[in-house]
């Protein structure tokens, strides 16, 4: 660390890099939001056919959490609302990093519910070509640069949180703690 | 450009991480060193500790300014981008969905449901069943009275599927306040599954009653003599339908009689006549009456969506033995079992005593017409409860025995065209017993096509004069339907089998309502039973039933004679 020429906490990037950055969460937060809305003003919508047709090795607790009404309402309830309120929030850089590591869990369990392995054939069609890598995969690689590269406090309400914090306390806080 | 961001708006001071911790420090450093555009300046190296790190290098907060505002906001207008456009979209969809709804003036939404009580104090029904294979005996548990073996096997089932809710379904139906007082079957392991399931103490409902076995009758005429008969479910092979029923009006009994509704054509309208000079309740088993979504194709064609209607084409196809009727043959049935005089007394041809005729009885004209009397039959029954088309002018049909050739006589594989010229109209059906693709039922006219399912599906057509405007405007598209009803229910279907699917998408084992998923025979029966209690009509009486049986016998003619037959409506006669 010490040898290293460069320090993130009082250097942080290149402006294109803030752009750069700044996009890609933006653009993850567009699509997680709209994804959500769309399964929200569907009243049909729902997580049954996608889980039960789950595979891998946790296709059994994916199609557990199909087979009870009550269970199959909260699921579906979860994933409207968590995909619409991640989407906003990465949007607006509003605690980024909690919500970053949210997504990251919610895309893990889409990218093993139907992971696109050798051997595993599903019955839904899929609109591309995927082997191993599927574009949940790369959403999710991409939020987790997003979580080491954090642009929440240069563009994002993160900004204002972090100023309030550390300018109404006589002493600032120790940067562990976070909103 | 580096510089000039860290020095317009003192990100240099800032510490940007979120949450600084000290084992994803090295990989940031590393990747960001890496991803830089442009050398930078060395700086000194942070603290080792992250708390210190942060204590350092913090700014003294000097009060936020103009600049800091303006960056912690720069993505709201943005995401004010991402609102219109979703605002912009749903305009679009909802001026399309507005313009389709002025136009048609329907609407799909699936009704709110809910079913009235049946009070307890209202006439409590006694039925009995004559009949009771596997068709009596789904009828008498959508009644209420499940064999105790059809529930172990249930709870044995969700065991392994926690997908099959049939039996919560089941218990979830009303207590209908009925009794299984009496049984007639020729087959002694049958008469006493119907025994045992009317004594069965969990019932739908929370019907608690303690109840009496029903009573065994040999002859159906015995049956129909009981006073503590109300009415009857006839569920034998169809050769015994139209004497039974006969001879229940006789007696009085309401009827519940099984499709199709005659195995001949000369049986049709002494059978129908007898029902009506009787003034009994009759409903014939077309439990696929009761599906929500022909409700809404009647309404889709009564309003004309569809423009000129000229063709509809209807489908039967499965593929396993269990589908071409190659049932179970018990292990009991025997000689001393079975009453096979009795069986035989209005068979097409008396025969020395067989298990597969007895348990495989579909399979032979003896006893019914094979794929026209038991899958025509509800084909031709749903478009006829959707166009209310009636007996047709002519019937030509064709087919063969190309893959069961087990020594059945009727055909596998089976196509009959009716033809509605004073309607402008041909009805095709085609059917196969050995193939699993899914056809489905389409309804084609010169404005939309129109599928039904247990959902529905409404699609304009390319050439539409009626939707000419909306075509080139894009407010409707041959590539997506105008009009969709959904059954609005969110489980999922333990369907496995072509022959089930087969089922559920003819709604010949639940139908949807309010989002939940309902007995389509346990609301067919429910519709009997208030029907005798109320004088209700029933959506499958005996004129249904005649324009029913007739225009099978008519297919099944043109299939034997090898020509075209017609009605002849002055005499009742097909010529």
């Amino acid at each position: 660390m010490a040898k290293y020429p460069y320090d993130p906490l009082s250097h942080p990037y290149s402006a294109l890099q803030v752009v750069a950055l700044v996009a890609m969460r933006f653009a993850i937060g567009w699509h997680f939001f709209y994804e959500g809305l769309s399964k929200i003003t569907n009243p049909y919508w729902t997580s049954a056919g996608y889980l039960d047709a789950s595979q891998g090795f946790a296709a059994d607790w994916f199609e557990w959490l199909v087979t009870d009404p009550g269970r199959l309402a909260i699921v579906d309830a979860l994933n409207q609302w968590g995909l619409l309120i991640i989407g906003l929030l990465l949007m607006l850089g509003l605690f980024t990093r909690t919500v970053t590591i949210l997504a990251i869990v919610l895309l893990a369990l889409y990218y093993i519910a139907t992971p696109p392995w050798v051997g595993l054939e599903y019955a839904f069609p899929q609109e591309g070509a995927y082997i191993v890598v599927n574009k949940n995969l790369i959403e999710l690689l991409a939020l987790f640069v997003t979580l080491l590269f954090p642009t929440g406090r240069m563009i994002g309400l993160d900004r204002l949180i972090w100023w309030s914090r550390n300018t109404a306390p006589p002493e600032p806080l120790p940067a562990g703690q976070h909103a | 450009m580096s510089d000039e961001i860290r020095k317009e708006d003192g990100m240099i001071d800032d510490p940007e991480r979120d949450e600084p911790t000290g084992d994803e420090g090295p990989v940031e450093q590393e990747q960001a060193g890496g991803a830089r555009a442009t050398p930078e300046p060395p700086v000194p190296p942070p603290p080792a500790s992250p708390t210190a790190s942060a204590g350092v290098t913090e700014p003294p907060a000097p009060g936020m300014n103009r600049r800091d505002v303006v960056k912690a906001l720069a993505t709201v207008p943005l995401v004010g981008a991402l609102g219109y456009e979703t605002i912009r979209k749903y305009g679009i969809e909802e001026a399309r969905s507005e313009a389709i709804a002025r136009e048609v003036g329907i609407e799909l939404e699936s009704p709110a449901f809910s079913e009235e009580a049946i009070s307890r104090s209202s006439q409590t029904i006694r039925i009995g069943i004559i009949g009771n294979g596997g068709e009596g005996e789904s009828l008498v548990r959508s009644l209420g009275f499940a064999h105790p073996d059809w529930i172990q096997d249930r709870r044995t089932s969700a065991a392994k599927d926690p997908r099959d809710r049939h039996l919560q379904e089941w218990l979830a139906q009303q207590d209908l306040n009925v009794q299984i007082t009496a049984v007639c079957d020729v087959f002694d392991v049958r008469a006493e599954r119907a025994i045992a399931a009317s004594t069965q103490p969990l019932r739908p409902g929370g019907d608690t009653r303690t109840l009496q076995p029903a009573k065994r009758y040999r002859h159906f005429e015995d049956l129909l003599a009981s006073p503590e008969v109300d009415a009857v479910i006839i569920a034998t092979p169809d050769h015994l339908h139209a004497t039974i029923t006969m001879a229940a009006a006789r007696a009085g009994k309401h009827v519940y009689c099984e499709k199709c509704m005659t195995r001949t054509f000369e049986e049709v309208f002494p059978m129908a006549d007898a029902v009506r000079e009787s003034g009994i309740v009759f409903q014939l088993g077309h439990q696929n009456r009761q599906l929500e979504s022909h409700e809404k194709a009647r309404e889709v064609v009564a309003k004309g969506l569809l423009g000129p209607l000229t063709l509809v084409e209807t489908t039967t196809n499965r593929n396993d033995p269990w589908g071409a009727w190659v049932w179970d043959i018990h292990p009991e049935g025997n000689r001393s079992t079975i009453d096979w005089d009795l069986f035989q007394i209005a068979a097409g041809n008396r025969v020395p005593f067989s298990l597969e005729r007895f348990f495989r009885w579909r399979c032979w004209y003896d006893y019914g017409t094979g794929l026209s009397g038991d899958l025509l039959s509800h084909e031709f029954d749903a478009v006829n409860q959707i166009l209310g088309v009636g007996i047709p002018k002519t019937a030509t049909a064709s087919g063969g025995i190309y893959f069961f050739k087990d020594g059945r006589d009727v055909p596998d594989v089976f196509q009959a065209v009716f033809e509605y010229p004073y309607r402008d109209l041909t009805v095709v059906y085609s059917a196969t017993l050995a193939n699993g693709n899914y056809r489905g039922q389409k309804y084609m006219g010169h404005d939309a096509t129109m599928e039904v399912s247990s959902g529905l599906k409404v699609t304009a057509d390319g050439s539409s004069t009626r939707y000419q405007e909306m075509l080139e405007d894009g407010t409707v598209s041959p590539s997506r339907p105008m009009l969709t009803y959904q059954s609005g229910y969110k489980g999922l279907d333990a369907v496995t089998t072509a022959t089930q699917e087969y089922f559920a998408s003819r709604g010949l084992m639940f139908t949807y309502k309010g989002g939940r998923r309902i007995s389509t025979y346990y609301l067919h029966l429910k519709e009997w039973l208030q029907a005798i209690r109320d004088g209700t009509p029933v959506s499958c009486d005996i004129e249904q039933g005649v324009q029913e049986a007739v225009t099978c016998h008519m297919a099944t003619k043109s299939f034997l004679e090898g020509r075209r037959v017609e009605w002849d409506p002055a005499n009742r006669q097909i010529v």
